[in-house]
């Protein structure tokens, strides 16, 4: 039990708490961007799940709009409470997964990007012409009760962050874990060779296919929280292409070194895009591209490259004082 | 199913086709060589579409003349604007961006193309602010065609032409010219055709022009007909991305099947069942990735271990 409560899940812990407790003195604009960045952050963990096999989807906005658009199916049914949204948007995502997994799950490299893209557009294009979930216009979601309780309007939002952030607390523990167990780790060796894993009598299809279901579920839990902190749905901020563009965008700022990183790449993802769009809405996408290029040409490994760093720094440091000790005891 | 419905979807599909083929043949010439799959190629198409509307809104839209000679100076902006793009950009790129790149991860390459893609347009915007440009004028001095009782443009067939003038001129290139060779050798083998002493960085920036060129000529030609507005490139990008996937990446006949395959299809859904119009061109893109994942005309490749 010891293996699993690692550094990384008391950082998670820690960062839970920190989070419950700035809930009291937030604003409620940094409010919407951390519950976005919690949304976002579930679905790049999602990513990170599969980055860790080699494998990258440019599509993953697929699962994060199924999870988001069942919430607002689930509501058009009469279902209102967020445990029941939650759980109904994991499991139509995870299913979705386990559906097209079976399929995804022998594609590779660029053919596994775009078939998710293809799938992605597939939704983008139905979503656009239904006209009961309000096509293009898309569709407003009310509040939602918490457990049965309903919270006074001054109280919802602050609740709505709580439960966010538990979520997101969760599913990144659950994917810590899971990253760590053998299943986890087994699929980094699928990324080394995969033959070689399939010679020592595992499947390499069926290790990526579970990774595939986890990664939809993640997408889906992201979708939910983002549905409810908008209060609205619609394809082109939901399902289009670009969506899937952030995703990844997202994973590579954070890189794939942590999943606690992840959370921060969304934080900084967020207040890079809103500070960029407040105060310089002409640029704000040459803004978001040459941060991007910038992490991609100097930070190959994204925020968490920059920790690592730090540490070789400190080690060579610290090798050199030694060095000089060692060499004046000489003397 | 009436036969008039039958020849109005054709020629629809065609046109369609045509343009779509102009958008993807850049794209694909590019991966086939570099093997970099260039989101930027979406900003090629709405830079060189801004810049003929610009220009032929300075110099056309009011000019007086015979159409003859109207028609002649448009063409010139056009062909003009994209080799001046083409040169600019491709080499701004090539040269700028992915130089760096080519010893990466391919989805690490493709997220640094779509962050120029974001940078770029953004540039455009800078540069040609958020009103939309209207050139029509090529295509009113073209005049129209009665096809069954639904008008079409002259100008739209044209670009019919154009496709296969591009196509032709391509396939001439790459199997009968020395360049086309050697292209196809650093197709095949790159590392090989290092050490025979081609200058696969020549070759590489070379073709990245071409790519461009051909990517600005599709949004150049197809300016008269659209309205050129911010948000022409994220659509087109990721339309010439299902052709490109479908005909098999790399492959130019392939794109032009793709091409035909999407166009024909989604104008036989815009005239049967318009709701299916965006739904169909993807949902044959998965299918054809389900069932011939290299796409329907994609390069034999030796297994490497």
């Amino acid at each position: 039990m010891t293996r699993l409560l690692d550094r990384t899940f008391w950082g998670l812990t820690l960062g839970l708490f920190a989070l419950l407790l700035l809930n009291f003195l937030l604003e409620e604009w940094m409010r919407s961007i951390g519950l976005q960045s919690l949304s976002r952050g579930c679905v790049a963990i999602g990513l990170l799940v599969l980055w860790r096999t080699g494998l990258v989807s440019f599509g993953h906005a697929l699962f994060f709009g199924f999870g988001a658009y069942t919430v607002a199916m689930l509501q058009i049914i009469g279902i209102n409470d967020i445990i029941l949204l939650l759980i109904g948007g994991m499991a139509t995502a995870g299913g979705l997964a386990l559906v097209l997994g079976f399929l995804l799950r022998q594609y590779r490299a660029i053919f596994f990007a775009l078939l998710n893209m293809a799938f992605s557009m597939i939704l983008y294009g139905v979503l656009a012409k239904v006209e009961s979930l309000g096509s293009t216009d898309g569709i407003g979601i009310s509040q939602v009760t918490f457990f049965g309780f309903t919270a006074s309007s001054e109280a919802y939002r602050p609740t709505l962050f709580v439960f966010a952030a538990i979520f997101a607390y969760i599913a990144a523990v659950g994917s810590h874990w899971y990253l760590k167990s053998t299943l986890g780790l087994m699929t980094m060796a699928v990324r080394e060779n995969e033959i070689r894993v399939e010679y020592l009598g595992y499947s390499a299809e069926k290790a990526i296919h579970i990774k595939y279901v986890l990664s939809g579920v993640l997408a889906g839990v992201g979708g939910v929280i983002m549905a409810l902190t908008v209060g609205h749905v619609d394809p082109d901020s939901m399902v289009y292409w670009t969506v899937s563009g952030d995703f990844v965008f997202i994973t590579i700022l954070a890189g794939t070194g942590n999943v606690g990183a992840t959370f921060i790449g969304a934080l900084v993802y967020e207040l890079l895009r809103t500070y960029a769009f407040e105060f310089a809405p002409e640029i704000w996408q040459l803004i978001l591209g040459g941060a991007l290029l910038l992490i991609i040409m100097f930070l190959p490994d994204g925020l968490w490259s920059l920790r690592s760093e730090w540490r070789s720094r400190r080690a060579l440091a610290a090798a050199r004082s030694g060095k000089t000790e060692k060499g004046e005891a000489g003397q | 199913m009436d036969l008039e419905l039958l020849l109005v979807i054709l020629v629809d599909g065609l046109v369609y086709s045509s343009y779509l083929f102009l958008v993807a043949v850049g794209l694909t010439v590019i991966f086939g060589v570099q093997k970099v799959l260039n989101v930027t190629h979406g900003a090629f198409y709405s830079f060189g579409a801004y810049l003929t509307a610009f220009l032929l809104g300075l110099w056309i839209n009011d000019a007086e003349g015979s159409a003859w000679k109207l028609l002649a100076l448009s063409l010139a902006i056009i062909l003009i604007g994209s080799v001046f793009l083409g040169v600019v950009l491709g080499v701004l790129i090539e040269r700028g961006l992915l130089k760096f790149l080519y010893n990466r991860d391919e989805h690490i390459v493709v997220l640094a193309t779509f962050a120029g893609f974001l940078v770029l347009e953004d540039v455009i915007l800078l540069i040609w602010g958020t009103d939309p440009y209207l050139a029509f004028r090529p295509l009113e001095l073209m005049g129209s065609s009665d096809i069954t009782g639904l008008i079409f443009d002259n100008y739209t067939f044209t670009m019919i032409g154009l496709s296969f003038l591009v196509a032709l001129v391509l396939w001439y290139g790459l199997n009968r010219t020395q360049f086309g060779k050697v292209l196809l050798a650093v197709i095949f083998d790159r590392e090989v055709s290092m050490a025979m002493g081609i200058n696969v960085t020549k070759i590489f920036l070379i073709t990245f022009i071409i790519g461009t060129f051909l990517g600005a000529l599709g949004g150049a030609y197809h300016a008269p007909i659209i309205s050129v507005q911010p948000g022409i490139g994220v659509e087109v990008i990721v339309l010439a991305f299902a052709v490109v996937v479908i005909g098999g990446m790399g492959s130019i006949p392939g794109a032009l099947i793709g091409a035909i395959v999407v166009g024909l299809s989604r104008a036989a859904a815009v005239h049967l069942y318009p709701e299916l119009e965006l739904f169909v061109i993807y949902a044959i893109m998965a299918l054809v990735l389900i069932f011939r994942p290299e796409g329907l005309f994609a390069p034999i490749h030796a297994r490497k271990i």
